[in-house]
């Protein structure tokens, strides 16, 4: 009968406060992810909404092409009607 | 009968305690487990909306490599064509001379497809060239080119700018007529294309020595 007592008193004074421990460690780990998870998401989301200017270099590229394509006429003239050095 | 019922509770106590225990742990179990649950749960939504994002931004970036590395080719072509053009018309020391003087210690690095260029004594470009060389040099850009000319910072002036270059041509162009046509129209879009000449890169044309 005494050891019966003596294993219940293990029981709500060793193994109970060991769950506990255990599982307020586990919640406390999880609830610290969540803020990091929202924080990359927002992050995620302002840099895709900063790239949706990535499709102006389309533009870029044109402009460029016709700015090359200006400098090349202009050095082709130069190249006619200067003598080289 | 009071003192059988009372053993068998006696007997019966620490298994009803233990049972009480159980329960209590399986309770704590149950909570904090839900708990945890909820929380990855959370996770799971947030790390979803990363997903999206990150998709996003590889949707958005796929062409970009593509795009730049057209626009470099692009960018590096007209600098092999200014380069050539430059080093062509004006000789590799005169025109390491002249970037020098428009953008000073530039000489240093040289031209990309010159490497001898990071060697040339850069000359200075306000004793090689005249006046009104240097004077075509700086119109229209203010370009700060012979900053070490010991006549002092050449700037623009922005009133007589064009007074000082139109003095460069014969006074007959100047004012009388006045509605001679202007200077020709160059690039591949000018009215008049001439054709190359077939001594460029050859030497100059000389007149022979005076008789004496």
């Amino acid at each position: 009968m005494t050891l019966w007592w003596i294993g219940d008193a293990v029981l709500l004074l060793v193994v109970v406060p060991v769950v506990v421990y255990l599982l307020n460690g586990v919640l406390a780990a999880a609830k610290s992810i969540v803020p990091s998870v929202q924080q990359i998401a927002a992050a995620t989301a302002a840099g895709s909404k900063d790239l949706d200017s990535a499709a102006l270099l389309l533009t870029t590229q044109d402009q460029v092409a016709q700015t090359v394509a200006g400098v090349a006429g202009y050095g082709g003239s130069l190249d006619v009607i200067l003598d080289d050095a | 009968m009071t003192g059988a019922m009372a053993a068998v509770v006696g007997i019966a106590a620490p298994g009803v305690a233990l049972i009480v225990i159980v329960v209590l742990i399986v309770l704590a179990l149950v909570f904090y487990l839900v708990s945890v649950i909820v929380q990855l749960r959370a996770i799971t939504a947030g790390l979803d909306e990363v997903i999206g994002s990150v998709g996003e931004i590889l949707a958005k970036t796929t062409p970009v490599e593509a795009i730049v590395t057209g626009i470099n080719e692009q960018l590096d072509a007209g600098v092999d064509l200014l380069e050539g053009l430059l080093v062509q018309k004006a000789g590799l020391a005169d025109a390491v001379g002249l970037v020098e003087g428009l953008y000073p210690g530039a000489a240093a690095a040289g031209f990309r497809n010159f490497p001898e260029s990071t060697t040339t004594k850069a000359p200075r470009i306000g004793e090689v060239y005249t006046k009104g060389t240097l004077t075509l040099a700086r119109l229209g850009r203010e370009a700060p080119i012979a900053r070490g000319n010991p006549a002092g910072f050449p700037l623009r002036n922005v009133e007589g700018g064009s007074l000082a270059a139109r003095l460069l041509y014969p006074e007959l162009r100047q004012q009388r007529p006045e509605a001679l046509p202007r200077s020709p129209v160059i690039g591949t879009g000018a009215p008049e294309q001439y054709e190359r000449r077939d001594d460029i890169g050859k030497p100059r044309k000389r007149l022979p020595a005076r008789s004496q």
